[in-house]
């Protein structure tokens, strides 16, 4: 009976369902799942869990390469089990999706509690990486299909919404786990255990929210008043292109590079904001305490937290005026100029400037995520965007393996050569500079998709995937 | 309030429930986002000060 509940067929919504309940569904699951970004509250307490003291580990505790690859393993199931699971979400409906997304989730938190208890990494790496990972891959494709359905006049304002609840997950999982392991310091190591199965719990509760919530809309329901094509562009469809066909079409592969390069480039900029900002705008560049203090860093990652959230909805909101291309044409035209100018910036030791510049290039990465479903939905219709959206998402893994180690790499070197603040990073932002230009050029060179790729007939969703 | 292209208009009924219904599902999301907003800020507040 459960199970049949949770089936395509019970979702789909009845006469005069309010297609604004559709958004809040989306974000319970992506509000849930954005928790995988504040991962880095948990780095110093699992690497104390022995000596108890974060500032002095003891002879076993783990060190922060071996727990980062924690995170890392997430995010890359992230990207597989998207591709992976998209054509399975399509047929299946975004409901069962979403509770396999919150069972996957939490019992990633509470395979992880046991790791931490009995202090063995695999076991870590297995829960929150691999079951979680997995967890994180399908609830972040869940809604989206379904959101532009439902929005199909609206869908960058629909995605941004959504995605941008990934983006707000962080802000409540950071604070939320430091009270919680604070509160549960006592009775566990470090509190992170027990923090552990709590946040599994509340998620779990909390995606249900989602699964419970979430409606198709009706083969024939369209909203008041909507004209099929009404943009009159000739990168909007009117066909359908399925997941398998639309990886053999070079728009594609085009999306694929604009993805990776944007977020490759605002990892940049997320990996180094605090050293650089602290290392540029010093006591001795900016005068006798006037430098940038460790607080001051903190807030300024906190800031373009808050810019890569509003960048979100801004950004795909304009993309249902602006068109996507153009919007991706911003994004790489500004993103260049604005790359290039930071260490200028950092040289000239205009800090209100560059946090502005900071800022504005943060909020274009999270734009970038948040406009890409629509892109595609235009492109490759609507039939299985989420599946497609799912294949696109391993260009995110890959500028998340991609991003630190040019970064890491770019830097460090410079460092090695004696090199410090705006200097040290200089050859990171030319570098990210040079990336946004290729993607500048891969999304010029997006056309529309060849008809030959369009199913043939009407399609629906239940003969979607296999 | 959106219908399907061939239905009649929802009752005074069914708008009064869908509304309820919305301030509901948009409290659930919306409060605990904008605590986690409100906290950013409070950290970001840290850089101007």
């Amino acid at each position: 009976m459960a199970v049949s509940l949770l089936d395509r067929s019970r979702t789909i919504a009845g006469p005069g369902y309010n297609r604004w309940l559709i958004p809040p569904a989306a974000l319970a699951i992506h509000l849930a799942i954005g928790q995988a970004y504040a991962f880095s509250v948990f780095k110093k307490p699992l690497g104390a869990l022995l000596s108890g003291d974060v500032d002095h580990p003891a002879t076993g505790d783990w060190t922060p390469g071996q727990i980062g690859w924690i995170f890392s393993i997430a995010i890359v199931l992230l990207g597989l089990s998207a591709a992976i699971f998209g054509k399975w979400l399509e047929r299946v409906g975004p409901r069962k999706a979403m509770m396999a997304a919150a069972l996957c989730f939490a019992g990633g938190f509470f395979i992880g509690s046991l790791g931490v208890h009995l202090h063995s990494l695999p076991l870590l790496y297995f829960g929150y990486g691999f079951v979680g990972g997995i967890g994180l891959g399908i609830g972040y494709i869940s809604p989206v299909s379904t959101l532009i359905k439902w929005f199909p006049d609206r869908k960058g304002v629909a995605t941004g919404m959504a995605i941008m609840g990934f983006g707000g997950g962080a802000m409540i999982a950071s604070p939320l786990s430091v009270a919680l392991m604070a509160h549960f310091k006592d009775s566990a190591p470090m509190g992170v255990a027990p923090t552990f199965i709590t946040l599994g719990i509340i998620y779990f509760l909390f995606m249900q929210f989602g699964v419970w919530t979430i409606r198709v809309p009706a083969d024939d329901w369209a909203p008041a008043g909507y004209v099929p094509n009404a943009e009159h562009s000739a990168l909007i469809t009117s066909g359908n292109v399925s997941a398998d066909n639309a990886i053999k079409t070079p728009q594609f592969w085009l999306l694929w590079v604009v993805l990776l390069t944007n977020v490759t480039a605002g990892i940049g900029v997320l990996e180094t904001a605090s050293p650089l900002i602290q290392e540029t705008f010093s006591d001795k560049a900016m005068g006798p305490g006037r430098g940038v203090t460790v607080a001051a860093a903190a807030g300024f990652v906190g800031l373009l937290s808050l810019f890569n959230l509003l960048g979100r909805f801004f950004w795909s909101s304009a993309s249902d005026k602006l068109g996507r291309k153009v919007t991706y044409a911003i994004y790489f035209g500004l993103g260049i100029v604005m790359y290039a100018l930071v260490p200028t910036l950092g040289h000239n030791a205009q800090l209100t400037l560059f946090v502005v510049v900071a800022c504005v290039i943060i909020s274009m990465y999270g734009g970038g995520f948040a406009t890409i479903p629509a892109y595609l939905s235009d492109l490759f219709g609507k039939y299985q965007v989420g599946a497609i959206h799912g294949r696109l998402l391993t260009a995110w893994s890959t500028a998340g393996v991609l991003g630190p180690v040019i970064v890491n790499w770019l830097s460090e070197s410079r460092k090695a050569e004696g090199l410090k603040g705006a200097a040290a990073y200089q050859p990171v932002f030319y570098t990210m500079a040079g990336l946004l230009a290729v993607g500048f050029l891969a999304n010029l060179a997006v056309t529309a998709v060849n008809e030959r790729y369009n199913e043939k007939g009407p399609v629906t969703p239940e003969a979607g995937g296999h | 309030m959106n219908q399907p292209a061939n239905s009649t208009p929802a009752s005074t009924t069914e708008t009064s429930s869908s509304t309820g219904a919305l301030v509901i599902a948009w409290a659930f999301v919306g409060i605990p986002l904008l605590w986690g907003v409100s906290q950013t800020f409070v950290k970001a507040l840290a850089l101007f000060q």
